[in-house]
C-alpha cells in the first residue's frame, strides 16, 4: 500500500505542479514570562517541497528549534503560536486540535530529537517504546506483527542486533545506538516528513558521521523529506539542499545550500561563514598560514564585519615564538602515563595506556579523540584530582608524584583549569566577584581591596563590563560564563591553564570570541595550554601540536599542520574526513 | 543478586547486636526495681523477691544478662512477660493487629496521595492544586492525638459510622478509623512528592519524545509520566510501611488497638526488660527486612539499578 502512495508522490514531484509539503507562513511563536510575552520566533517563512532537504541553522537562543516545535505543536511551557499559519499538506497545523495533532505526529510528521541521552524513557526498553509508537500509529496489530515491524524499523536504523537488543534498557546502548533507536522511532510510521533537531550534536564526529550518512540514505530511500535543524553551518551545508540562516527569531536568508555558504549575502551570514572552523580551518589551509586563532567576530549581526588580522604577520610571530619554545624547558613532561580503573566483575580497565607527551612553555597542545578515548583522564592526572596508575608528571621540574601538602597547593596557584559545562562550573548561589576572587581568597593573595581590584583587571582581560561583578551566573549568557570561568582560572596568574573541552558547549559566533580571548591571552602572559577537544576543527585554529588519542593511548602526535595536511594514521584521517563541511569550497 | 541479598542480610549482624545491646543496658539502667513494682503496694516476703530476680537473672552483672538474653534469642526463646506469658505469645497476638492496620494506613495514603499528587502536578497552579496544598499544610501542621480525637468526634461520635475504640480481636471494620489517622499524616508528605516528581517527569525529554511519536495524553501520563514519578513514591511509601509496623504508640493508645505500639509502651511503664527488648528486637530486624526490600523494590522499578553479582 505504501508503495504505490509513493509513486504516485513522485508522479506529482515530476509533474512539477504540486503544492508544498510544509508551508510556515509568518509563524510567530512568543513565550509568557513574568515580563508579559517574549517573541522567539518572528514572522518566520518557510517552504519545504516533497522529497527535499531543508536547513534551519542558527545559534542558541535564534528560534530554530522552537520553530521545529511550534511544527508539531509540542512547544515548551508557556510557549504559544501567536501569529501566522503552518501549513501541512494544506491542513493549518495551528488550528488543528488535540486529536487531530495526534494523527498528525507520528504518522505524517516524524520528530528526531536533540540529545539521545535524554529522550528515551529509562524505565521502559527499547523494545516498548518503539513498539508503542507503531501500535499508537496502527502500523501494526497483533503483538507479532508490531513486534516484527519494531525489529524492522531498527534494522532500518541501523541497529543491525534488533532482534536480540529489543529487551534491552536505554542505559544499555551507546550514545550513537540510542540516537539510531530515536531515528527508527521517527520513522517507525513511515511519516512523510521527518523533522530532525540536531539529532547528532550529542554525539562524535565519526559516530555524527555515520549516523548522517544514514539517515541521508533512508530518507531517499523512503521519500521522506527531511527539516534539518542545526547550529552547525558546514553540517548543514553538506546535508542538506535548502538553508534557512535564522537569527534572534528572524529569517535572515534562505536558498540553496552552496550558494549561501559561497555568496552569504546577510552581514550575520558571511559571519556564521567566517567563524565556523570547519569552514575556517579551510581557509587558513588555502592562505597557507599556520594556526592562529584569527576568527575575530563580534556577535552583532547588526556591525560590519569583524576586524581582519594580518595572517602572515601573526604567522611569523608565532614561529618565531616556537623556535624559541623547543629550546627552552618544557611546562609539562608527560612520561609513560597510565591509568587503569578496576572494575567489579569485570577486571581492570585501562583508560590512559602509556602516554607520553611535552609541552613546551606558551605553547598550546591540543589532545584530541573521541569521547572514552581518555583525554579527559590526562587532564585530570595533570590537574591531581586523580592519582596515576604509573608514569611520570612533570610540571615545571617538579613530580607530580612526590608532591604533596604545601607544595600541592601551591602547584595549583600555577595551574588552573576551565571546564566544558559554563553552565555547572560556576556556583549558581556566588555572584561573579566572589567567584574570580574565591581562588585569591584561598590563597590568600592580597588583602580585599586588592583582590577587588584583580577582579576587574580580570573583567576587563576576558572583555567583560566590570558592572557584572555583583551580578549571578543565571543572569549571563553561555559565553559570558565560560569568560568567567576563564577570568577565574587566570586569577591566581597561572603558567597553565588547563582546558577541558572549553568551547565544545559554545555557539559558533561565541567560540570564535572565546578561541580568540584565549590566543590573545596566551600573547599577553605567555600561557602553556593543555587544549582537550573532540573537535579537529577547533583544534586547527588553537594549536600548536597535537596528540590524537584512541582508547587511551596517542596514535599520533605532531605540530598541528602536519597532522593536518599529512595525518598518517587511518583514525586520525577517518576524524578528519568526519569534520562537516570540511570539503566544501568556500568563495573567498 | 542473591550475593548482594546475603551480604545485606550479613550486614545486619552487627547491627542487630549493637540495637539490642543499647536497649538492654537502657532497660537496666531504667530507674526502680522491676520486681518489687511488681507487687504493688504489698511488700513481698525477701525469699520471694531473691527467688523472682534468680528466675529472671536480675541478680546477675549486667554484662551476664545480656549475654544470657542473647543466647536464648538464638534458641529462639524470646523470654516470658512478668504476668508469664512468654514473649513470643504475645508478640504472635500483637503483630497481626498492627499488620493489618499498617497495610491499610498505607494503602489508604497511597490511593489517594498518589491520585491527588499526579492531579496537582499535571494542574500546576491550578485551583485544585492550590486547595490540595492548603489541606495538606493543615494536615501536616496537626499533631496526630488532634487528628485522632477530631475523627473519633466526628465518625464515631457524631456520625456514629464507627467505634471510637476497637473491640475485642480487633476486628478489620474497626481498624478503619485509625488506619485513616494513621494515613493522614503521610498523606500530605506523599502529595508533595508525588506532585514535585510528576512535574519534574513532565518536563524531562522523553515525554516530549512519546508525544512527538503520535501517543494520546492518556497513554503519557500513566506509561511514561506517572511510571517514572512513581520511583521515590513508593520508596517513600515501603519506608512508612516499615515505620508503621514498628508501631503507632500514640494512635494505638487512643484506639485501643492491641497492637504492638500499645504492648510495647505498656511494657516500658512497668519496667519489663524481656518484653521491651525482645519487641525491640524483632522490630528492628522487621526495620531491616523492610529497608532491604526497599532496595530490592528500587531495582525492581529503575532498570538502571542492579546490584552487583
Amino acid at each position: 500500500m505504501t508503495d504505490t502512495t509513493k509513486a504516485t508522490e513522485s508522479a506529482v514531484r515530476r509533474d512539477g505542479s504540486e503544492r508544498p509539503i510544509l508551508e510556515i507562513k509568518n509563524l510567530e511563536v512568543g513565550f509568557n514570562t513574568q515580563n508579559g510575552l517574549v517573541k522567539a520566533v518572528d514572522g518566520v517563512n518557510i517552504t519545504l517541497y516533497r522529497g527535499q532537504s531543508l536547513a534551519i541553522v542558527g545559534e542558541s537562543g535564534s528560534g530554530k528549534s522552537t520553530t521545529a516545535h511550534a511544527i508539531i505543536n509540542l512547544l515548551p511551557g508557556t510557549g504559544q503560536v501567536t501569529g501566522g499559519q503552518i501549513l501541512l499538506d494544506g491542513q493549518d497545523l495551528t488550528k488543528a486540535s488535540k486529536k487531530e495533532m495526534e494523527v498528525v505526529r507520528g504518522r505524517k510528521i516524524g520528530f528526531v530529537p536533540q540529545d539521545p541521552m535524554s529522550n528515551l524513557n529509562p524505565v521502559w526498553s527499547i523494545g516498548f517504546q518503539v513498539e508503542e509508537a507503531i501500535k499508537a500509529n496502527g502500523i501494526a496489530t497483533g503483538r507479532k506483527e508490531i513486534k516484527k515491524r519494531a525489529i524492522e524499523v531498527l534494522k532500518q536504523a541501523g541497529l543491525q542486533d534488533a532482534d536480540r537488543r529489543l529487551k534491552q534498557f536505554p542505559h544499555q546502548f551507546s550514545g550513537g545506538m540510542r540516537q539510531r533507536v530515536l531515528i527508527g522511532m521517527g520513522l517507525a510510521a513511515d511519516p512523510q516528513l521527518l523533522i530532525a533537531d540536531e539529532p547528532t550534536s550529542a554525539l562524535d564526529v565519526t559516530v555524527q558521521r555515520v549516523i548522517l550518512d544514514h539517515l541521508e540514505s533512508l530518507t531517499r530511500e523512503l521519500g521522506t523529506t527531511l527539516l534539518f535543524i542545526t547550529h552547525d553551518l558546514g553540517l548543514a551545508a553538506e546535508r542538506a539542499e535548502q538553508l534557512v540562516v535564522m537569527y534572534k527569531g528572524r529569517v535572515v536568508e534562505s536558498g540553496p545550500s552552496v550558494e549561501i555558504l559561497q555568496n552569504p549575502q546577510h552581514p550575520y551570514t558571511q559571519r556564521l561563514v567566517a567563524a565556523a572552523p570547519s569552514l575556517a580551518s579551510r581557509r587558513i589551509q588555502a592562505t597557507g598560514s599556520i594556526a592562529a586563532a584569527e576568527a575575530a567576530m563580534q556577535s552583532d549581526a547588526e556591525t560590519a564585519a569583524g576586524d581582519e588580522i594580518d595572517l602572515l604577520a601573526t604567522a611569523e610571530a608565532r614561529a618565531e615564538l616556537l623556535a624559541a619554545a623547543e629550546s627552552a624547558p618544557p611546562a609539562i613532561t608527560v612520561e609513560h602515563l597510565t591509568k587503569v580503573y578496576k572494575i567489579r566483575g569485570a577486571g581492570d580497565f585501562t583508560a590512559v595506556d602509556d602516554v607520553s607527551f611535552q609541552i613546551p612553555k606558551g605553547t598550546t597542545m591540543a589532545l584530541v579523540g573521541e569521547s572514552g578515548s581518555g583525554k579527559s583522564t590526562v587532564a585530570k592526572m595533570l590537574l591531581k584530582l586523580e592519582d596515576a596508575t604509573s608514569g611520570k608528571i612533570v610540571v615545571g621540574g617538579q613530580d607530580l608524584a612526590s608532591v604533596t601538602g604545601k607544595q600541592l597547593f601551591d602547584l595549583r596557584s600555577r595551574m588552573q583549569p576551565v571546564f566544558q559545562d559554563p553552565y555547572g562550573s560556576l556556583n549558581p548561589l556566588r555572584n561573579i566577584g566572589n567567584t574570580i576572587s574565591e581562588p585569591l581568597s584561598t590563597h590568600g593573595v592580597g588583602d580585599r581591596a586588592s583582590r577587588r581590584e584583580r577582579v576587574f583587571e580580570l573583567l576587563d582581560q576576558v572583555s567583560l563590563p566590570r558592572t557584572l561583578v555583583g551580578r549571578y551566573p543565571n543572569e549571563l549568557s553561555g559565553g559570558q560564563r565560560q569568560r568567567i570561568a576563564i577570568a577565574r582560572a587566570l586569577a591566581l596568574k597561572p603558567e597553565i591553564v588547563v582546558l577541558d573541552e572549553a568551547v565544545s558547549a559554545l555557539d559558533v559566533l561565541v567560540q570564535a570570541q572565546i578561541l580568540r580571548l584565549l590566543a590573545d591571552l596566551q600573547g599577553e602572559l605567555g600561557l602553556t595550554y593543555l587544549f582537550i577537544t573532540h573537535d579537529l576543527a577547533v583544534v586547527r585554529v588553537i594549536a600548536d601540536h597535537v596528540s590524537v588519542m584512541q582508547r587511551g593511548r596517542i596514535v599520533e602526535a605532531a605540530t598541528t599542520d602536519e597532522v593536518f595536511e599529512n595525518p598518517r594514521q587511518q583514525y586520525t584521517q577517518d576524524l578528519l574526513a568526519a569534520i562537516p563541511g570540511a570539503n566544501i569550497e568556500l568563495g573567498a | 543478586m542473591a550475593g548482594y541479598i546475603a551480604r545485606r542480610l550479613l550486614q545486619a549482624i552487627p547491627v542487630l547486636l549493637g540495637t539490642t545491646f543499647l536497649i538492654y543496658f537502657m532497660v537496666f539502667a531504667m530507674p526502680g526495681d522491676p520486681i518489687v513494682a511488681l507487687f504493688g503496694d504489698k511488700t513481698p516476703p525477701p525469699q520471694v523477691l531473691e527467688q523472682l530476680r534468680e528466675r529472671y537473672n536480675l541478680d546477675q552483672p549486667f554484662i551476664v544478662q545480656y549475654f544470657i538474653f542473647l543466647g536464648n534469642i538464638f534458641r529462639g526463646d524470646l523470654g516470658t512477660s512478668f504476668s508469664g506469658q512468654p514473649v513470643s505469645e504475645i508478640l504472635a497476638e500483637t503483630f497481626p493487629v498492627t499488620l493489618r492496620l499498617a497495610l491499610m494506613a498505607v494503602i489508604i495514603e497511597m490511593v489517594f496521595g498518589i491520585a491527588v499528587g499526579l492531579i496537582s502536578g499535571l494542574r500546576k497552579g491550578g485551583i485544585f492544586d492550590a486547595s490540595a496544598l492548603v489541606v495538606s499544610l493543615i494536615l501536616i501542621s496537626l499533631p496526630v492525638f488532634v487528628v485522632a480525637f477530631v475523627a473519633q468526634f466526628i465518625f464515631g461520635i457524631q456520625l456514629g459510622w464507627f467505634r471510637t475504640t476497637v473491640g475485642p480481636g480487633a476486628p478489620t471494620q474497626d481498624l478503619i478509623l485509625p488506619a485513616i489517622v494513621l494515613a493522614t499524616i503521610s498523606f500530605a508528605q506523599i502529595t508533595r512528592l508525588t506532585r514535585a516528581s510528576v512535574i519534574e517527569t513532565d518536563g524531562q525529554d522523553f515525554v516530549r519524545t512519546a508525544a512527538s511519536k503520535g501517543l494520546s495524553r492518556s497513554r503519557i501520563v500513566p506509561v511514561h509520566i506517572l511510571r517514572n514519578s512513581l520511583i521515590p513514591v513508593v520508596t517513600y511509601l515501603a519506608v512508612d510501611f516499615g515505620v508503621l509496623m514498628v508501631g503507632a504508640t500514640v494512635t494505638e493508645g487512643i484506639f485501643n488497638v492491641p497492637g504492638v505500639g500499645r504492648t510495647l509502651y505498656q511494657a516500658i511503664i512497668r519496667g519489663e526488660g524481656p518484653t521491651v527488648v525482645s519487641f525491640v528486637t524483632v522490630m528492628v530486624l522487621i526495620y531491616l527486612v523492610v529497608n532491604l526490600l526497599v532496595d530490592l523494590l528500587y531495582a525492581v522499578l529503575d532498570p538502571r539499578i542492579r546490584y552487583a553479582k
